[in-house]
């Protein structure tokens, strides 16, 4: 059961990727949705026992690495934490494979596509499940491979292989922290093992390395990893042109899962960053930033998956302030809901512009609904449990965090709090326009797509009720047991909050407008939606011609992409260019060089008599060992 | 005499010679000649590979003693000996050369048609003046050895090489010169201050520590040269580009580690005081090839030029990790470069592979070939992936061992260090994206067939490495635990010293 949730999604990726295209289209697919779906029943199962039987157990698959000290394994750790993330991800994932089979009917390679998605739900798997930080780091960069590969899947589209290698490298910024802070962790605990690190927290708390405490900075630059991954301000710049790649996996990648394994892995490592106040402090400050950054962009961009895009970014936002307070729970929580509505709301997304022939901008939709309503009504539920709308998923987990950011300390939680709360009104504000531009109004397609708007097949709409059901539920099933009165039990010391930390009480314990809030927020979000876009539609373009430095400056996403581009990689370029041209060719060359343009010359003219290089190597070779015979011949060398 | 019960170095070393004793003797018409050229070479690499498997199953690991030892005196009076033998440093190497010389050979099958038979002697000869070098426990042996490599390589880029072919052979000759003779220089007044050439003799040795910062330097030329360090790094892209597949296989995956070696063999043991003493030197040139290289390599427009740049990176990170002085360090370093040499190897066998279709290595003439090339695509992608040191492939382990061993030295190094981890994935996969995506447009890519079987085979046994290293490091790392760690106690033994001596 332990090795089937985890190594099943391993085997369907290796049939597929390696005799698909002997097998068939059909089977290659089939066949990775089966082993998709045995994981997801393990994955279930799982999740009962360990979670809710409360059986942590690790199952030792091998040595990985023994040097000097230094040992690790390959190795299955179940804890509360692990079952809970295996378990939200095989059941999406079966979810997004289905749901593929349908949505890449068309596409000539579909088994090297079910051989990526499948090779990423391993690799995640692997990444919730290890019990140290470099099998961690294993899945950590194969989601990173699997991403690669997935988002730049059209290759012959070259935006495609820009986001491609942009998504790599940008995380491999991250990645440099992430393995530094490896470093450190064993030069600090001896180990990288988390059973070992969890234990040795107490004995190295009063360390320091260049002035700082040793705890701060394992912190730190684990989170530089983290925001990489998770696509924190900064380091987002790669996930909304991650778009590039098919819904399918917008849908699992790069909203439900992938960007999720940054919020993982500090809910994993609490029991250290419980002891890094400063860099929470940092950690709740990026988050809310982010959260509030994202949401003002989304508000103006005009690409369906885009849009859906950076409100996944704002929604990371929430999850890590959740972490900076301490309130990890909460987090973790949010991130399971959000695994839900955001994945339902990206395969509607799919849906429309499977509909659409494949237009994905929403000035260009419009005045479909009727002609596809389930996947409107999809589009609806997914989108009130994303404005926290009472009774849905999503309401009881941003609830929580909100909460948490009010109840938590200092000066960064109140800000998280504030930014929260503006960037719930903005989130509801920009489903909602989202919502209205696509499916209402004056049709503004051309008559031809029109005419072909159709309902998606079954095999694409009922993974959207699956996940519509998870969407409208997952809330309410599982407040009790993340955060609510068996929180202790439920998380049976796979988080640790430091005795110190209080907030999971604290949060039910806040004013009684504080839990209203953001239900008014959203409320307020989705007024200001429909008076806009549907009873008032010149407001919009009204506002945008009045702050058209405003409007611009979130059209180009805060212009970030221009920033890096003007510091880094336009220099780097150059500079580039310029050691090749001038450090090698010139600089280091020109000696040599002069004096190779000799030696050829003076061999192009020995060469006439049939001797040629060899004779010079030679020659010089003798030279040496005449040297050394003639040395201790006479007896220099006694 | 030794484990095996035979002279196993010794035939390991000269078969090869053998089989080119026999090349010698073939007559015939030219392609029955060449046809049985490259049948013999390559069933004598494969007898070498398979008597080099004792040396896997049957090496001692618990022990940092020199195994398979043979000795015969040669002339005593001068402390010279035939005197072989391989601890756990040196024994993979070993098997690294006598595996990749079959895949050699095997790479040249059919690109190789002119002079088939000098071809193959020469990769002969080259395989037992590598597995000489590797196996040499007197160090005149290895000097000859050290030295005699680069007649058959020289030949084979000036006679078998690409345009220009002239350039680079003499480019690799002049650098390779020079560090020689500084380092023949060394050799002499250790071999003087000994009265011995056999290395374990040296061992003994206590050097003046200012005398070990002249000999430290005339050894540093010459290995740095053959790392290569930056900047004597310029003879390799030149060489790399100018080497038939083959050469260009054997000097990444061989070659390329002589100099590593020597600092392992030589400088670290006889030296120490001067070793910790450059240490800040060689971390400064390691940094610098590893960013300066990179970026280099981001502006290439040549397959080959491009994966030789990033090899001076890689071999950048094998210096910093010789150079850390600790256990994880050192076993990264020697790590990374067991894995580099699979990895490079592989690597320039991918680009032979498009280059024996298309007769050219500039990236612009390429675009969409996975279309086309589709398990190609697969594999280039594999050793992509192991080139960037991604978790699971055997790249990895290395970079991972030297990041934490150099981090306790001291983290700024680490992090510059680290910066490779960022500009690898940009240049190679700006590489990956201009070669095997993008849209298929050219006729001549149109065209293209996917691997022959021929090809499965040479890229079979590198697949299976490169994952192997990756998943389960420690069949590999364990052969040289207790080297590594007897080094490291010579080590601080010899730092110890002087300070009760009140140094």
């Amino acid at each position: 059961m332990y090795m089937g949730a985890i190594f099943f999604p391993a085997v369907g990726a290796l049939i597929a990727g390696l005799f698909g295209r002997l097998m068939g289209d059909k089977a290659a697919q089939w066949t990775t949705v089966f082993f998709m779906a045995l994981a997801a029943v393990c994955g279930a199962v799982n999740f009962y026992n360990v979670a809710l039987g409360h059986a942590p157990t690790t199952v030792e698959l091998g040595t990985w690495l023994d040097v000097g000290g230094m040992q690790f394994n390959w190795a299955l750790r179940y804890d509360t934490i692990a079952a809970a993330m295996v378990a939200m991800v095989t059941l999406i994932s079966t979810m997004i494979h289905v749901y593929s089979v349908g949505y890449m009917s068309h596409d000539p390679t579909t088994p090297r596509f079910f051989s990526y998605l499948s090779l990423f739900t391993f690799m995640m798997l692997m990444l919730v499940t290890a019990d140290n930080l470099v099998q961690l780091f294993f899945g950590w960069e194969g989601i990173g491979l699997a991403s690669y590969l997935l988002i730049g899947y059209w290759y012959e589209k070259e935006s495609a292989n820009r986001a491609a290698m942009k998504a790599f490298i940008v995380n491999r910024v991250g990645d440099l922290f992430f393995m530094l802070g490896m470093a450190l962790t064993f030069w600090t605990f001896g180990t990288v093992e988390f059973d070992g690190i969890f234990q040795g927290v107490a004995a190295v708390q009063g360390q320091t390395i260049g002035g700082m405490p040793v705890l701060e900075a394992i912190a730190l630059l684990l989170f530089l990893g983290a925001m990489g991954k998770s696509a924190q301000i900064g380091l987002h710049t790669w996930l909304p042109d991650a778009m590039e790649g098919p819904t399918p996996v917008s849908a699992l990648i790069h909203a439900a899962t992938l960007v999720t394994a940054g919020v993982f892995l500090m809910a994993r490592m609490s029991p250290v960053i419980e002891y890094a106040p400063n860099t929470l402090g940092f950690i709740t400050f990026i988050g809310a930033t982010t959260a509030f950054f994202a949401a003002t962009i989304g508000c103006v961009q005009n690409d369906i998956k885009r849009v859906i895009a950076y409100s996944t970014c704002s929604q990371l936002g929430y999850m890590f302030f959740a972490v900076g307070v301490g309130a990890y729970q909460g987090a973790v929580f949010h991130l399971i809901t959000h695994a839900f509505f955001k994945a339902l709301l990206f395969l509607s997304a799919g849906s429309v512009i499977h509909a659409m022939s494949d237009e994905q901008d929403i000035r260009k939709m419009g005045g479909i609904w009727k002609k596809i309503p389930l996947t409107y009504a999809m589009f609806w539920i997914g989108s009130l449990a994303l404005a926290g709308i009472p009774f849905f998923a999503g309401y009881y987990s941003k609830d929580f965090v909100l909460e948490a950011a009010f109840a938590g300390h200092g000066w960064t939680a109140k800000y998280a709090f504030v930014m929260g709360m503006i960037a719930a009104v903005l989130t509801a504000f920009y489903s909602w326009r989202l919502i209205i531009m696509t499916f209402h109004g004056k049709p503004r397609a051309d008559h031809h797509t029109m005419e072909h708007v159709h309902e998606s097949p079954a095999v694409m709409l009922l993974p959207l009720l699956v996940l519509a059901v998870g969407a409208v539920f997952a809330g309410a099933l599982l407040v009790e047991n993340f955060v609510g009165h068996h929180w202790m039990e439920f998380w049976n010391g796979s988080i640790v909050n430091q005795p110190g930390n209080h907030i999971m009480h604290e949060v039910h314990e806040v004013p009684s407008w504080v839990p209203l809030a953001p239900t008014v927020a959203g409320v307020i979000g989705i007024a200001v939606g429909y008076l806009f876009y549907m009873f008032m539609p010149a407001i919009p373009g009204k506002i945008a011609a009045t702050f058209p430095g405003v409007y611009r400056f979130l059209l180009n996403k805060w212009y970030f992409d221009e920033l890096y581009d003007f510091l880094f990689v336009r220099p780097a370029r150059r500079l580039a260019f310029w050691l090749w041209k001038v450090g090698d060719a010139k600089v280091i060359d020109g000696m040599p060089n002069g004096a190779a343009a000799l030696t050829v010359a003076a061999a192009g003219r020995v060469s006439r008599f049939q001797t040629g290089r060899v004779a010079n190597y030679a020659f010089t070779m003798i030279i040496g060992v005449v040297l050394f015979v003639s040395i201790f011949l006479f007896g220099i060398g006694r | 005499m030794n484990a095996a019960g035979f002279p196993l170095l010794t035939l390991l070393t000269f078969l090869p010679l053998v089989g080119a004793g026999i090349l010698l003797f073939i007559r015939g018409e030219e392609a029955v000649v060449a046809a049985n050229a490259r049948w013999t070479a390559l069933w004598t690499s494969l007898i070498v590979f398979a008597l080099s498997l004792i040396l896997w199953f049957s090496f001692d690991k618990s022990t940092a003693e020199f195994q398979f030892v043979e000795l015969h005196q040669w002339m005593p009076e001068f402390g010279l000996s035939y005197h072989l033998g391989v601890d756990g440093i040196s024994v993979l190497f070993v098997l690294l050369a006598t595996l990749l010389t079959p895949i050699c050979i095997l790479a040249s099958w059919e690109s190789v048609q002119s002079r088939v038979r000098e071809y193959m002697i020469a990769f002969l000869v080259l395989e037992t003046m590598m597995i000489g070098m590797f196996s040499s426990m007197d160090m005149l042996m290895f000097y000859i050895f050290f030295e005699g490599v680069l007649i058959p390589m020289f030949l084979i880029i000036g006679v078998w090489g690409g345009q220009r072919r002239v350039y680079a052979a003499y480019k690799l000759f002049l650098y390779t010169l020079l560090g020689s003779l500084l380092m023949l220089l060394a050799v002499l007044t250790l071999w003087y201050m000994a009265g011995s050439t056999s290395i374990p003799e040296l061992f003994k040795l206590q050097i003046a520590p200012s005398l070990q910062v002249w000999l430290f330097l005339a050894f540093f030329v010459s290995f740095a040269v053959k790392v290569p360090m930056w900047p004597v790094h310029t003879w390799l892209p030149d060489a790399h580009v100018e080497a038939p597949t083959a050469g260009s296989v054997i000097l990444a995956g061989v070659l390329l580690k002589m100099g590593a070696y020597g600092f392992l063999r030589f400088s670290l043991p006889l030296l120490p005081q001067a070793t910790e003493w450059f240490a800040p030197f060689i971390f400064t040139l390691s940094i610098v090839a590893v960013i300066y290289t990179s970026l280099v390599a981001m502006a290439q427009e040549d397959m080959k030029k491009l994966i030789a740049y990033s090899s001076v990176a890689h071999m950048g990170i094998v210096t910093l990790g010789i150079f850390s002085m600790n256990h994880q360090g050192l076993s990264g370093a020697i790590f990374q470069m067991l894995s580099h040499g699979v990895v490079a190897g592989a690597l320039f066998l991918c680009v032979g592979v498009v280059y024996d279709r298309v007769h050219s290595r500039e990236i612009a003439r390429y675009g969409g070939v996975a279309k086309v090339m589709p398990v190609y695509g697969a594999l280039f992608m594999l050793f992509t992936m192991a080139s960037v040191a991604l978790p699971g492939t055997a790249g990895f382990p290395g970079e991972f061992l030297v990041l934490v061993g150099i981090w306790q030295v001291n983290p700024w190094i680490a992090f510059f260090g680290a910066t490779g981890m960022i500009l690898g994935p940009c240049y190679m996969l700006w590489l990956y994206r201009r070669v095997l995506f993008s849209k298929l447009a050219k006729p001549e890519i149109k065209a293209l067939l996917d691997l022959s079987p021929r090809e499965y085979v040479t890229f079979a046994p590198l697949i299976v490495l490169t994952l192997w290293m990756g998943i389960y490091p420690s069949s590999f790392l364990s052969f040289f635990e207790a080297s590594v760690a007897a080094l490291l106690a010579r080590h601080e033994a010899a730092m110890a010293l002087p300070r009760l001596a009140g140094m």
